[in-house]
């Protein structure tokens, strides 16, 4: 039976969960999402697979292989990416060997000592984990599981434990999910404390916690303040959060927004008291019909 | 006399009803309502409002009630009620709808947190082409071990037994440990 969904309802941490523990064999594709009109059973648009953005196999339940699909992760890619291979070596090496599959160039570049064999393997595997990563932030489209189905022969495979990515995975997303509980409406604006002077006094800040800093007025949303400086929902949570708990700067709750109170937890029900015979003929009585 | 009750829970449209009516002696007691949001409309023509109500009579002193509730948010005021004295309780899981997992996690959360009773997780609609497996939910949903996660088509009565059996046992088991 297949295993196919969208992210936004079951994320890919939980997919490298579900593949790790059940040990699979195969290859998961996301799909760009194409709007259908139609609703889920949750009420929200309902997106059908369209274009694949990326493709990761993994072989027992070990992650082998990821590539996104508008990207070139060929080989000479990724050794220069990794800086094992300069700029010029590659554009060479990509000239002669046309058409060359990465298996048999990775033995032409080690008999040529370009690279070593594990110069190769940790490019690799840095390069399976970078796109890993990037994709982990993705919040939405269709996603399949194909049993079974292994990219082609001429890709190297690395074999990666997903127990680490997973770990990494989820700790990058309990940051963001943390830094949206700590501030889940960007409609804030900021201010300075009260003796602003004295508080940023020997404080040094980053280039980007400047541009923020640089925008703080009362009269601005947070939410202001990312779009100007090309910040993402996610970047703009972490520098504020940073700066907050410095005291350096304070939150300004948006006009005629209410305090909500939570309702309180309800009492636990009471359990009943049944007998053992009770359930016995239960039993006998549902066997029966 | 004595009545006990069990309690079927889950996403909108996972097969509550479904579920009690296929067991159930009497007709189902069932407070549906035509849909009335165009969303949830395109699901299923009627859903259940207040309570699915069924009754399995063992003997003159014994009576089973099936309470099922309803699968939308906006009644969850109801559930606490439900979940007063329940003997355990079912989750009803639509194993083709993965944008529901989240949801019958939650509600599952939801009636743990009511009373410490057994229960057993429903994976249903293993008759659809598109049902996740069930040992796949199993790490979809993180289910427990120790906790039961059963194959179900709840059109079918044999499967729904099973379902309610395997909640007893496991009801017999937490009353003998
Ligand atoms: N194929 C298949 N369809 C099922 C199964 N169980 C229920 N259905 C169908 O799924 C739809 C929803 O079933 P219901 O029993 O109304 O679900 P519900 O959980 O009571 O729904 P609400 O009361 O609206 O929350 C109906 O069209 C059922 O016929 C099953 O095991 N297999
Ligand atoms: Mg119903």
């Amino acid at each position: 039976m297949p295993i196919q969904g969208n992210i936004r309802n079951f994320s890919t941490t939980q997919l490298l969960n579900l593949i790790n523990l059940a040990r699979k064999t195969g290859t998961l594709t996301f799909f760009e999402g194409v709007r259908t009109g139609e609703k889920d059973a949750m009420g929200e648009e309902k997106m059908a697979p369209g274009k694949p953005r990326a493709k990761v196999s993994f072989n027992t339940g070990k992650l082998t292989y990821a590539a996104l699909d508008n990207q070139d992760g060929n080989l000479i890619s990724v050794l220069n990416k990794a800086g094992k291979l300069t700029d010029e070596q590659a554009r060479i090496i990509r000239e002669r060997a046309k058409n060359t599959a990465d298996k048999a160039l990775a033995l032409l570049l080690m008999n040529a000592n370009y690279v070593s064999q594990s110069d190769i393997v940790s490019s690799i595997q840095q390069h399976t984990l970078d796109v890993i990563y990037n994709l982990l932030t993705w919040a939405e489209g269709p996603f399949r599981f194909d049993d079974g189905i292994m990219p082609t022969n001429d890709r190297i495979q690395v074999p990666i434990d997903l127990e680490n990515v997973i770990i990494e995975g989820s700790r990058r997303i309990r940051e963001a999910e943390k830094l949206n509980e700590y501030l889940p409406n960007l409609d804030f604006a900021l201010k300075f404390p009260e003796n602003p002077k004295e508080k940023f006094k020997g404080i040094h800040l980053s280039v980007e916690e400047w541009r923020v800093v640089s925008f703080v007025n009362p009269k601005n949303s947070i939410r202001q303040i990312a779009k100007a400086n090309n910040m993402s929902d996610i970047e703009i949570r972490r520098i504020v959060y940073g700066l907050e708990q410095a005291g350096l700067v304070e939150l300004v709750k948006p006009p005629g927004m209410e305090t909500t109170t939570r309702p309180g937890r309800p009492a636990a029900a009471r359990a009943p008291q049944v007998q053992k015979n009770v359930v016995n003929k239960l039993i006998d009585k549902i066997k029966s019909i | 006399m004595q009545t006990v009750k069990m309690v079927i829970t889950g996403p909108f449209s996972s097969g509550k009803t479904e579920f009690i009516r296929s067991i159930s002696e009497i007709e189902v007691v069932s407070t549906e309502r035509e849909i009335s949001t165009e969303a949830e409309k395109r699901q299923k023509d009627a859903t259940t409002v207040a309570m699915d109500f069924g009754r399995i009579t063992v003997d003159d002193d014994l009576v089973l009630y099936l309470f099922g509730t309803p699968g939308q948010r906006r009644f969850d005021f109801m559930w606490e009620i439900l979940a007063e004295g329940m003997l355990g309780f079912v989750v009803m899981v639509d194993s083709a709808k993965p944008e529901t997992f989240r949801e019958a996690k939650s509600i599952l959360e939801t009636f743990r947190a009511y009373a410490p009773t057994p229960y057993v997780v429903a994976a249903n609609k293993q008759d659809h082409p598109d049902a996740w497996a069930a040992d796949d939910l199993r790490i979809a949903l993180r289910i427990e071990d120790g906790v039961k996660l059963l194959p179900c088509i709840a059109k079918d009565k044999e499967s729904v037994k099973n379902v309610l059996l395997e909640l007893l046992y496991s009801i017999l088991e937490e009353m003998e440990g």
